[in-house]
């Protein structure tokens, strides 16, 4: 019996399908059977930030209509063995055309066949959001280091801790070390302090996403992206082994770095 | 070499200080659901009733929300002036 995990933020455009698809990818790299579900259903994204758009054939409403079958609307990712398996979403309907029992129903039958099923949630906290939440088990809150994201997070805690059953914990995207080292943004003790939920990861706003998005393939499949490794850090926390957070440091930034810079000490 | 100073000892002005306090404040207000203007008319409210016992000093009159370690409180601070009878 798997898991299934939604990806959640309340503000728009933080960051939920690029963690999506790449925590995804990262636990099918690990050996894990997994399941994304694209449940933002009119916008749908999460099939192109794979690269798996030219292979949808039936969607998400499809299936919860009976007009197809589940394992005739996966679509298998060929490069993750057969470990890894997208549901799109329907992009010529809205949220209304299903209902959160049917996202119960239908996720907790996925969670007979794969290790994980992870939900790409849409913005908002409607109709969309409640789909999206309903058949999981826990969720994770993406924001960026910004007042408006925190504060929409800060929402969607409330709103789930309110279920008492999916036990938030946060990652933080886009953060920038140079600016964090400036005072400029929030960093990560800010955010957990505010937000007083548990930390799950934090990535680095990271070129490589939009190169990777560009060609539809994740991150994580890169050994040089950081923020491809940030997401393979969170795919072994979730797999359950103790990974330490990555120390994100620009190079030659910190104190010492500046001292020997003033210095005139190279090196 | 000031602008060195200033960062290794923490800048006043950094921004990120001027976010999280705006957000502390947004936050108490988004969490309790109370908007600044219902808060405003909670302590008009008081006021009145209170004054009905009492003689307050309204200028010192002080309604807030205030976070104690996990809990939220609403804590008021009303200064009397003197002690009147009880309304006839
Ligand atoms: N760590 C990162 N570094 C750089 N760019 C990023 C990072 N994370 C996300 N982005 C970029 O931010 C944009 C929004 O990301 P994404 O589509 O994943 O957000 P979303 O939360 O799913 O948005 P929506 O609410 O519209 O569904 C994309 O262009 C993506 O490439
Ligand atoms: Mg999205």
């Amino acid at each position: 019996m798997g898991e299934a995990i939604v990806i959640t933020s309340g503000k728009g455009g933080v960051g939920k399908t690029t963690t999506t698809a790449n925590i995804g990818a990262g636990l099918a790299q690990a050996g894990q059977r997994v399941a994304l579900i694209d449940a933002d259903i009119g916008l749908r994204n999460l099939d192109v930030v794979m690269g798996l758009e030219n292979r949808i054939v039936y969607d998400l409403v499809d299936v919860v209509e009976g007009f197809a079958k589940l394992k005739n609307a996966l679509i298998k990712d060929k490069r993750f063995n057969e470990n890894l398996y997208l549901l799109p979403a329907a992009q010529t309907r809205d949220k209304t055309a299903v209902s959160p029992e049917q996202m119960r129903d239908l996720v907790s039958s996925m969670k007979e066949e794969f290790d994980f099923v992870l939900i790409d949630c849409p913005a908002g906290i409607e109709q969309g959001f409640k789909n999206a939440v309903a058949g999981s088990d826990r969720a994770v809150v993406v924001a960026t280091p910004e007042v408006s994201s925190v504060r929409d997070a800060d929402r969607i805690i409330g709103l789930l801790e309110a279920e008492e059953k999916h036990h938030p914990s946060l990652i933080v995207n886009r953060i920038r070390p140079s600016m964090v080292k400036k005072g400029d943004m929030m960093d990560i003790n800010d955010m957990i302090e505010i937000l007083a939920i548990e930390l799950l990861g934090v990535v680095p706003d990271d070129e490589f996403i939009v190169v990777s998005t560009n060609r539809g393939e994740p991150a994580v499949l890169n050994t040089q992206s950081q923020a491809g490794q940030a997401y393979r850090n969170i795919a072994r926390r979730l797999m359950g082994e103790n990974v330490p957070m990555m120390k994100l440091e620009d190079d030659n930034q910190g104190f010492i770095g500046r001292l020997r810079k003033m210095m005139g000490i190279k090196g | 070499m000031f602008d060195l100073f200033a960062r290794v000892f923490g800048r006043e002005d950094a921004s990120k200080e001027v976010a999280k306090e705006r957000l502390r404040l947004v936050l108490v207000h988004d969490r309790a659901s109370l908007s600044p203007q219902a808060l405003e008319s909670l302590k008009n409210d008081l006021l009145n009733v209170i004054s009905q016992y009492l003689d307050i000093d309204d200028q010192g009159f002080r309604v807030d929300f205030s976070r104690h370690e996990d809990a939220m409180a609403l804590i008021a601070n009303i200064p009397i002036k003197k002690k009147v009878g009880r309304p006839l």
